[in-house]
């Protein structure tokens, strides 16, 4: 079997007596794009928040690409990571959130420029003709000299994702970036993240809400409840003959909501 | 007759020449304090407690005593230890250091009002802290605290007569020397005072410019706030 690309460990995190996750055990190949499904509260923005860094684990080790992210190895055993290390393992995730995170001081050229320049060290005009390439890419170049105020939420999400793209990550992490946007809004967004599937080598991990992107798009479906992997596998197997009554009983909730 | 406009334009010059240090003690004064304020604020910020807790004592202390005070000290009880400044570097120093704390709250108010998100992303591109700050957290800090600063500049410019108890020519401690000679202390204190309430309100205008054109040039999103 080839080595994860990302792999949980027995990751747990609690915020004082409240555990959010319990001894999560997860691995995601190379390429695969999995979905993370769930009732609010059950750990899944957390999995990708940790997986960022964004969020410190209190037990497990995940890794990521073959190596530890949240530790590193010292003298044969594994100790928590230091700032270098996390930094350097870090550049191979990619995230995009629900609320854009833009810099709104910055156009959407220059954000999707700021990073390639500063941590990657490309020269401005390399950053500057690649960020258009991406801009492009994600059908916004007339748009690359707007602010993000300038812009409606799905072109703002857009830039977004082609600002992570820029720092060519290998993993991609998508928060619910949908969730923010107008219903009218959301196709464009989901259309850029499909041509990313189709034409990038990209593993991907989405929290998500839109339950039919789920099914056409993911290689697996993870149903999180009460802060575990409460059922997973094919797309087709979740949806259409989930084993587990607490799937099912999620399900019909959201399919009734529309 | 109480006011002689003779007297009055004869000391004019004497009190223009003085004014210029006046200005030159404000403006290098709040440099000084606008610079420090933001690397105390950043200090104080720290997640390590041995920086953030000392700092926050530092500026806890420096602005329960009095500016006048801290004045004396660093003029008169720094000698003690073998560092003797001029009077005006003392009193500039003075003013920087007290008004640097002030200032230190306003950036850290500034600082907390960027949303969480933006660190975030700057976490997620993988942004050194350094470049977070510099390129990130303060140019959309600053825009929002230009008013309280601008503040600080006015009431720092109007604390500069405190400066004349050192004996630095500044424009109050040429009236008084002014008014000892003449006995005459009407036109010498009237002057300054009209001087201070000229410039003042010409400072806070310009503040409302500068406050314009930041919101303009940084294009801050009602959006993304």
């Amino acid at each position: 079997m080839t080595e994860p690309m990302v792999k949980f460990e027995n990751v747990t995190k609690s915020y004082g007596a409240l555990t959010v996750l319990d001894s999560l055990n997860l691995e995601v190949a190379p390429n695969e794009k999995v979905a993370i499904i769930g009732p609010s509260g059950s750990g899944k923005t957390t999995v990708l928040r940790m997986l960022m860094t964004l969020e410190r684990i209190n037990g497990g080790v995940i890794y990521v690409d073959g190596e530890p992210l949240t530790h590193m190895p010292r003298n044969g055993a594994l100790v928590p990571a230091d700032e270098k290390h996390l930094r350097r393992v870090r550049a191979k995730i990619g995230m995009v959130f629900q609320h854009f995170n833009l810099f709104p001081h910055m156009s959407a050229l220059k954000n999707c420029m700021e990073a390639p320049i500063h941590v990657l060290g490309l020269p401005k005009k390399e950053a500057e003709q690649r960020a258009a390439e991406l801009l492009d890419m994600v059908g916004l170049s007339d748009k690359k000299n707007h602010y993000p105020s300038q812009l409606s939420g799905g072109q703002q999400q857009r830039v977004a994702i082609a600002r992570a793209l820029a720092m060519r990550p290998k993993v991609m992490l998508f928060d619910e970036v949908t969730s923010a946007l107008d219903p009218e809004l959301v196709g464009e967004v989901l259309n850029v993240i499909r041509k990313l599937g189709a034409e990038h080598n990209l593993t991907m991990l989405m929290v998500t809400h839109q339950m039919g992107f789920a099914k056409e798009f993911a290689d697996r479906v993870c149903f999180f409840y009460g802060g575990k992997i409460a059922e997973q596998g094919k797309p087709e197997e979740i949806f259409n003959a989930p084993k587990e009554e607490r799937t099912r009983q999620f399900l019909s909730a959201v399919l009734e909501a529309g | 007759m109480l006011w002689d406009w003779n007297y009055t334009w004869e000391i004019m010059p004497v009190l223009l020449r003085a004014s210029v240090v006046t200005v030159e003690a404000t403006l290098l004064g709040f440099l000084l304090a606008a610079v420090l304020g933001l690397v105390l604020a950043i200090l104080r910020m720290s997640k390590n407690n041995w920086v953030s807790i000392p700092t926050a004592g530092f500026i806890e202390f420096i602005r329960s005593t009095p500016v006048l005070i801290q004045i004396f000290f660093i003029y008169f009880v720094f000698p003690e230890f073998g560092v003797v400044l001029p009077a005006m570097t003392a009193g500039v120093l003075a003013l920087g250091l007290h008004y640097g704390c002030y200032c230190s709250e306003v950036y850290r108010a500034g600082i907390e009002c960027v949303p969480r998100g933006q660190w975030e992303a700057s976490t997620a591109l993988n942004l050194s802290p350094y470049v977070t700050f510099r390129d990130i957290i303060i140019p959309q800090a600053i825009p929002p605290i230009v008013p309280a600063l601008g503040n600080y500049l006015v009431a720092l410019f109007k604390e500069t007569p405190l400066l004349s108890a050192i004996a630095v020519l500044e424009l109050m401690q040429t009236a008084k020397i002014l008014g000892s000679q003449s006995f005459r202390y009407v036109e010498p204190i009237t002057l300054v005072g009209v001087f201070f309430l000229v410039m003042s309100l010409v400072a806070a205008a310009i503040i409302r410019q500068v406050e314009a054109w930041l919101n303009r040039t940084l294009r801050i999103s009602g959006a993304e706030r």
